[in-house]
């Protein structure tokens, strides 16, 4: 069982070396490489790093999009006993000082142009950063700075390199321990400076191979890698799972493409944060609300039958003959059809993870055969703790612990896990390690739970978040907002209340949603901040509102923390803003402080307040939006108990 | 930061050029020259005989004065066919593009000059004639490639937003490997990030491939930013030609963007 990364990329091109191991699309087409060109590749950029000078214990930083050279430079890096350290490729430069600092980075690997400029630029305040690898050489040629060097060029040095030094990379890599660190990830730090979580081969090669054992991967599937490699969902997919399944990863020819990419590749396994499939089924119904009236009561009557009997079907539970029957027919007629336009058509195993997912979301892809699970964990857990096993597929819970992880909840309701995928350690930062291990190796997890009869965790909020009303009532922030983000015309939430009397909210509408709906009710718009004022999307957020507070009165001990007041925002919270994290969380405390006048006067039971923002642009300028908000009151409803009686 | 380019010899020479329709002088006695690798700007108000220029150097019109040496062959009007095979290529200011057809398609015509098998072998895509167009193919897909159009590769050129349109007509000149490529008004109409792109492209396309570039453009910042040397025209006649240094304090040129005060 004890292996290292760079052993199973050997093992792979020892076995099946003209098996497929990645593609790329490149110039209109798919180039594949096997694991036989993939095991060079890695040797000579390996022997290409020894030949810079690059030593044992070193870290080496990744801003790259998903490209075939991060994979194979992740084992690469490995292989000479490095650690590699992805990056966020859409942080701006002041952003990653700090990482390349705490981790005393002296190499690093840029993708292109765009991202050798922001390491430049990051050099002038950490000049150990020494080497830079760049893969695409495009406008670089007259760079003239020290230390620039094309992957082409790294390559044909380790070539050289590996010549002259028979036997020397061999060597290098049979001194990887398992228990040597494997990566560093960054957390993307919702609070505070963000913390280099190590994890050490055999763990992530334990959680990799859990869920291979759990969906029976094998060497035949296919996958799309296309989300942040800094991401350890990426990181757990993308690099632990294909080094250890030995299936095919395929990299998108840009951003722009995934989805046409993703039809082509048709993956059999597929990773998404809830947002992707949020954005496949809004497009979806935009095309569909478009359509003409047959096909409209088409697809309503095939949906209605889908909901019905499609996850019944799915699960393998009984279901009638003549349902059976429709459903097949439905399945070519309309499910079929659709799982291929949004290139699900292949799909054995799809996972979300990252956030909640919206019950009518969860339920669509269920319903029309894709069998969409959910999994639990965090970066310090290798994104790896609770996975849904087939046939006991829940929409409120994210499953049973997974294979080798032990779960438990402290008695503040926080989740607390111990097993195979807990991090060995926060790098340089032995305080913050004490602070989430205990000594009989639990690990915090900061979340806020509770484990059912049948051992199905349940995820409520981060434990941190809940919080009281001034009435004593719990407050649990996130989960309200995820209801209400459940709207396909809410892209965000932010809700306040503890401490507080009552809840108050913030919304953010879905301008693709928001502003087809206005279409099609001949309502003219001049773009967001416009949009986002009119008096009727306000009440058309409202009504989605009056569903949430409805929803909450029903349930026990949350009638309390229906949203009072609310008002649409004029601009959508930003990660250039700092308003929400890189992996899209709201930064609640910093929202609040920077909209303080707006929370004040939701509270205060005023009906509108003009407010000035500082907004970030792409490229680093700046400039200001400001508006005058509406604010209003939303509808609430008494008690389940109180409404019976 | 970087070295500098390399400006090489004088590739294209305008001599003494007039151009007149009945009684309207559209150019008199223009004469500048373009050096090899260089990007060459020629700026002016509405009116000025920009576009006129530009159609006199790739043979739209025929001026009825002076010469145009290319490479050492001197004419006294240009053939387009000619000159288009002698590797001048353009993008027009109104988009000329086939608004039916694909990004590939699109920029596949601008190979037609490059394409030897004949129709009949083309229509059948049998032997030579499909290794030939795989060839092309490979071709236009550096160019998307180049110019980040991946995502729009089979999208009918029509339903393309304006600023995307000119990226594609800009492919299909580079489709044509010109030596020489005039750009007029390549950033008209654009917004502030669609034109950063496209003095990135422009500037690549020079760099990169070491194509000469002869632009029009209005916008002054760009003009002053990318550009070698700039020839301004007003009413017809030439009035300064200098790098952009030398024509912003040209005291004519102020006169003709400003007026007399």
């Amino acid at each position: 069982m004890t292996t290292t990364f760079p052993h199973l990329l050997l093992r792979h091109a020892a076995e099946r070396p003209d098996a497929p191991a990645l593609r790329e699309k490149e110039y209109g087409i798919w180039q594949t490489r096997t694991w036989r060109e993939a095991a060079s590749t890695v040797r000579h950029m390996a022997c290409g790093l020894r030949a810079l000078g690059f030593e044992r214990g070193q870290n080496l930083a990744f801003v790259s999009d998903n490209r075939p050279h991060v994979y194979l430079g992740f084992v690469a890096v490995q292989s000479v006993g490095g650690v590699p350290i992805p990056l966020y490729q859409d942080a701006v430069a002041a952003e990653m000082v700090f990482v390349m600092q705490d981790a005393d980075v002296a190499f690093a690997f840029a993708e292109n142009q765009e991202q050798v400029d922001k390491l430049l630029e990051v050099r002038e305040s950490v000049p150990g950063i020494a080497h830079i690898i760049y893969d695409d050489p495009r406008g670089l040629r007259h760079y003239d700075q020290p230390g620039l060097v094309s992957t082409a060029d790294l390559l044909a040095l380790g070539a050289a390199w590996d010549r002259e030094h028979p036997g020397a990379w061999e060597a290098l890599a049979a001194q990887v321990a398992p228990d040597d660190v494997s990566v560093i990830l960054y957390t993307s730090g919702t609070t505070g400076q963000p913390k280099g979580v190590c994890q050490t081969h055999a763990s992530f090669i334990a959680s990799a191979r859990g869920g291979v054992e759990v969906d029976g991967l094998s060497p035949t599937d296919n996958v799309i890698s296309y989300l942040p490699p800094a991401w350890v969902g990426d990181h757990l997919f993308s690099t632990a799972q294909w080094l250890v399944a030995g299936f095919t990863i395929n990299c998108p020819e840009s951003a722009a493409t995934v989805q046409i990419d993703l039809r082509e590749i048709g993956p059999t396994y597929y990773f998404a944060p809830p947002r992707v499939f949020e954005g496949m089924l809004t497009s979806v119904s935009i095309r569909m609300e478009d359509a003409s009236a047959p096909k409209r009561w088409l697809f309503e009557r095939c949906m209605a039958l889908a909901r019905r009997v499609g996850a019944d079907l799915l699960d393998g539970r009984p279901v009638g003959g003549w349902d059976r029957f429709c459903y097949a027919l439905a399945d070519a007629a309309i499910y079929g059809p659709l799982r291929n336009v949004m290139g699900l058509s292949r799909i054995r195993v799809a996972y979300t993870a990252g956030a909640a997912i919206g019950p009518d979301l969860f339920r669509f892809f269920r319903s029309i055969g894709v069998n969409l699970k959910q999994l639990y964990g965090q970066t310090e857990t290798c994104a790896y703790v609770c996975i849904q096993r087939n046939g006991q597929v829940q929409l409120n819970t994210v499953g049973a612990a997974a294979p080798g992880i032990e779960l438990k909840i402290a008695d503040n309701g926080e989740v607390l896990v111990k097993g195979v995928s807990v991090l060995k350690k926060y790098y340089k930062r032995p305080d913050a390690t004490a602070e989430v291990i205990d000594a009989a190796g639990w690990f915090r997890t900061g979340d806020a739970g509770v484990i059912d009869a049948a051992g199905q965790l349940r995820i409520i909020d981060r434990a941190k978040d809940v919080g009281r009303l001034a009435g004593g009532a719990m407050f649990a922030p996130n989960y309200i907002e995820n209801k209400l983000k459940f709207f396909q015309y809410i892209k965000e939430a932010v809700c306040f209340g503890h401490g507080r009397d009552q809840v108050c909210a913030f919304v953010n509408i879905d301008f693709e949603a928001v502003g087809n709906w206005a279409e099609r009710q001949g309502l003219p718009y001049g773009g967001y901040v416009d949009l986002a004022a009119k008096p009727q999307v306000i009440a058309l957020i409202g009504d989605c509102i009056a569903q949430v507070n409805a929803d909450l009165a029903a349930e026990p001990g949350m009638a309390d923390t229906q949203v009072a007041r609310f008002l649409v925002l004029h601009k959508e919270l930003d990660p250039d803003d700092d308003e929400l994290t890189r992996t899209r969380k709201v930064r609640r405390k910093f929202v609040a402080e920077k909209y303080g006048v707006l929370v004040d006067a939701l509270y205060a039971g005023r009906t509108e307040q003009f407010i000035e923002t500082q907004v970030k642009f792409e490229d680093g300028r700046k400039g200001s939006v400001s508006a005058t908000l509406q604010l209003a009151d939303a509808r609430t409803y008494p008690a389940a108990a109180q409404r019976a009686a | 930061m970087t070295t500098p380019k390399k400006i090489g010899d004088v590739i294209l020479d305008v001599r003494n050029i007039s151009l007149r329709f009945g009684g309207v002088k559209a150019l008199t006695d223009i004469s500048f020259d373009v050096r090899e690798h260089e990007i060459r700007a020629i700026i002016g108000p509405n009116g000025a005989g920009k576009s006129s220029m530009l159609n006199c150097i790739n043979g739209v019109y025929a001026p009825q004065e002076g010469s145009i040496t290319f490479r050492g062959r001197t004419f006294s009007h240009m053939n387009s066919r000619q000159v288009a095979e002698m590797g001048v290529a353009r993008t027009f200011q109104n988009l000329a593009l086939f608004k039916g057809m694909s990004v590939i398609d699109n920029i596949m015509s601008g190979r037609n000059l490059k394409i030897k098998s004949n129709l009949l072998l083309q229509a059948l895509r049998w032997g030579p004639a499909e290794r030939e167009e795989i060839r092309h193919r490979e071709f236009v897909e550096r160019i998307i490639d180049f110019l980040e159009i991946q995502a729009w590769r089979k999208t009918p050129v029509g339903q393309l937003p304006y600023g995307l349109q000119k990226r594609v007509d800009l492919g299909r000149a580079l489709a044509m490997e010109p030596q020489v490529l005039l750009l007029d008004e390549p950033m008209a109409g654009m917004n502030v990030e669609e034109k950063q792109d496209m003095c990135r492209f422009v500037l690549d396309v020079n760099d990169e491939f070491g194509t000469t570039i002869v632009l029009i453009e209005h916008d002054m910042g760009v003009v002053m930013d990318i550009s070698d040397r700039v020839v301004v025209l007003d009413y017809g006649k030439k009035i300064g030609d200098g790098t952009p240094g030398e024509v912003r304090g040209n005291p004519d040129v102020i006169r003709a963007y400003l007026g007399n005060s």
